[in-house]
């Protein structure tokens, strides 16, 4: 029979050690990912990335200007687009319908949703819009973005807003306040870190999205502004690139995976920078 | 059972009063006046109904669809059971301040301002003034007054519940009820809360529910005592705690129960 106390600090270890390799595990591909990315990525980068278009094959010059534009115009409407409609589903799921059908359905519904594969979000907008419009646009890329912002913004925000204490609500509510003050003043603004997070998440995700641009903004070779004609993105340039046999254009791949992985993590930290700024004040 | 309180003014008057939360039959035909800048306790075990009854008052249980109220509970004369009453002028009318201290996220200043602000229309000048006068009621001015702009998060759990007691006051109810403000906090804060009650009651009628029976003989001139739902015996507080004539009362504040 093993002293009881032995038999603890044996068990509390071999957990211990389990931990630890799961997390060097996880962390070790992680590393080599992000090594490769900035080995490969920081080669390719360039002044010339920023202001030239992306080239045709065998060129020497060359960069991902109408890619790096179009992929800001893309994220930065869908989310403008899909943020609001979830938070506002979201206050609704943790404010209004807690407890109701329509609560539920909503609930399981935007689950769905959330797990669902993102070309199928990329062939809705191509059936319901583009096909019937005729042409890709950078409108429907927006458009099939903006429905992966939603479900994601959906759950952070009801999540977020179900982690503030009841008593909070109440202590706003004993003073008198109506409803939609007790939402906006307070309880919103006690979970305003967490729906931002959510928010930083959406963003991060519709970044790399490249299957719902196939069917929608698809991608254009020139620099535009014009949301009605295809529009180039650095997802869809680098799904493009990547699989070529030309090295220069396999190099922007490349370069083009490190600014997107280094522009969400820049907007993670500023993110993050702000809110704290804010809630000290 | 109201026999010697005859020459005070009431607050508030309640008459065959029940209380359901949902079928559960949670308080059954309280009769009791409240009087006018008085400290009253409500004591019993847990589970008896005071904070239901102390969450009537301001019509906190309109919250949760399932929980109702029938009979009367007269403020200065009117019902405010009534389905037409004003919920929101009502609660400017009577305060609550919580078990757990309530700070919402944002600066001290604005904590209070915030109810203010709902019912009234200040200047920013006579804002800050409604601010300091309330702080000072509230015993928390000097520790303040330099951090007003601070968040009402950062201070210590005695002075966040000294904030929702200002924050209370500032929006002058005539009612404060407080619901076991000091079962959160140490023995030196508790102290101060205690100190604070039998100062504001020159100024409002104060209902307080507590767990504590040293602090209801300490702090109110009347004490209901409650048990099952039932208010069992309503008096001065030395009667209730010297020549309690229930035995059922006798026994809880002796510690021979509960």
């Amino acid at each position: 029979m093993m002293d009881l106390r032995t038999e603890r600090r044996l068990k509390n270890r071999l957990a211990l050690g389990v931990s630890l390799l799961a997390m060097a595990f996880g962390l070790f591909w992680l590393i080599w990912i992000l090594a490769t990315t900035l080995h490969l990525g920081l080669a390719g980068l360039s002044l010339q990335l920023f202001t030239h278009m992306t080239p045709p094959p065998g060129s020497s010059e060359g960069g991902l200007a109408n890619a790096i534009a179009g992929s800001l115009i893309l994220v930065g409407m869908a989310t403008a687009l899909g943020t609001p409609v979830g938070i506002m589903a979201g206050i609704y799921l943790a404010e209004f319908g807690r407890h109701t059908w329509l609560g539920h359905t909503t609930r399981f519904v935007n689950d769905l949703l959330l797990s669902a594969p993102s070309i199928i979000a990329g062939l809705f907008i191509y059936e319901i819009y583009v096909a019937k419009v005729g042409h890709f646009s950078a409108i429907s890329g927006v458009f099939a973005l903006a429905l992966i912002v939603v479900p994601v913004v959906v759950r952070t925000t009801e999540n977020m807003l179900q982690l503030v204490p009841n008593t909070m609500r109440e202590a706003a509510f004993a003073l008198g306040a109506p409803k939609w003050v007790v939402i906006g003043r307070v309880t919103l603004k006690a979970s305003l870190a967490g729906v931002m997070t959510g928010i930083m998440l959406a963003v991060a995700r519709i970044s790399g999205e490249t299957a719902p641009l196939l069917f929608t903004s698809l991608s254009n070779q020139f620099w535009t502004l014009d949301l009605q004609k295809p529009m180039a993105s650095l997802p869809v340039t680098i799904f493009k690139f990547a699989m070529s046999p030309f090295q220069d254009w396999q190099q922007l791949a490349w370069a083009g995976v490190f600014l997107i992985t280094m522009g969400v993590l820049a907007l993670n930290i500023l993110a993050r920078v702000m809110f704290r700024e804010k809630h000290k004040q | 059972m109201h026999g010697s309180q005859t020459d005070q003014e009431t607050q508030i008057v309640l008459r065959g009063f029940n209380f359901y939360y949902g079928k559960y039959h949670a308080l059954r035909n309280i009769n009791l006046d409240i009087y006018k800048r008085k400290v009253t306790a409500f004591i019993g075990p847990s589970g008896c109904g005071k904070s239901t009854l102390l969450r009537t008052m301001n019509r906190m249980y309109d919250l949760y669809p399932e929980q109702r109220a029938e009979g009367e509970l007269l403020l200065g004369g009117t019902n405010i059971l009534d389905r037409g009453m004003d919920i929101n002028s009502l609660r400017a009318r009577v305060g609550m301040v919580f078990q757990k201290p309530t700070p919402f996220p944002m600066s001290i200043f604005d904590n209070i301002a915030f109810g203010v602000k709902l019912h009234e229309r200040l200047t920013r000048v006579q804002m800050e003034e409604r601010v300091e006068w309330s702080l000072r009621k509230a015993a928390l001015w000097t520790e303040v007054s330099d951090k007003l702009h601070q968040s009402g998060m950062s201070l210590s759990g005695g002075q966040q519940q000294r904030l929702c007691i200002a924050r209370g006051i500032a929006v002058k109810p005539e009612v404060l009820l407080l619901d076991e403000p000091t079962s959160a906090l140490d023995p030196i804060s508790t102290m101060r809360i205690e100190e604070l009650v039998s100062e504001l009651k020159d100024e409002f009628t104060i209902v307080i529910v507590t767990h504590n029976m040293q602090q209801a003989a300490r702090i109110s001139d009347y004490t209901a005592y409650m048990y099952l739902g039932e208010l069992i015996e309503y008096g001065h507080t030395d009667d209730i705690f010297i020549k309690p004539k229930d035995k059922r009362t006798e026994d809880y504040i002796t510690g021979r129960f509960g």
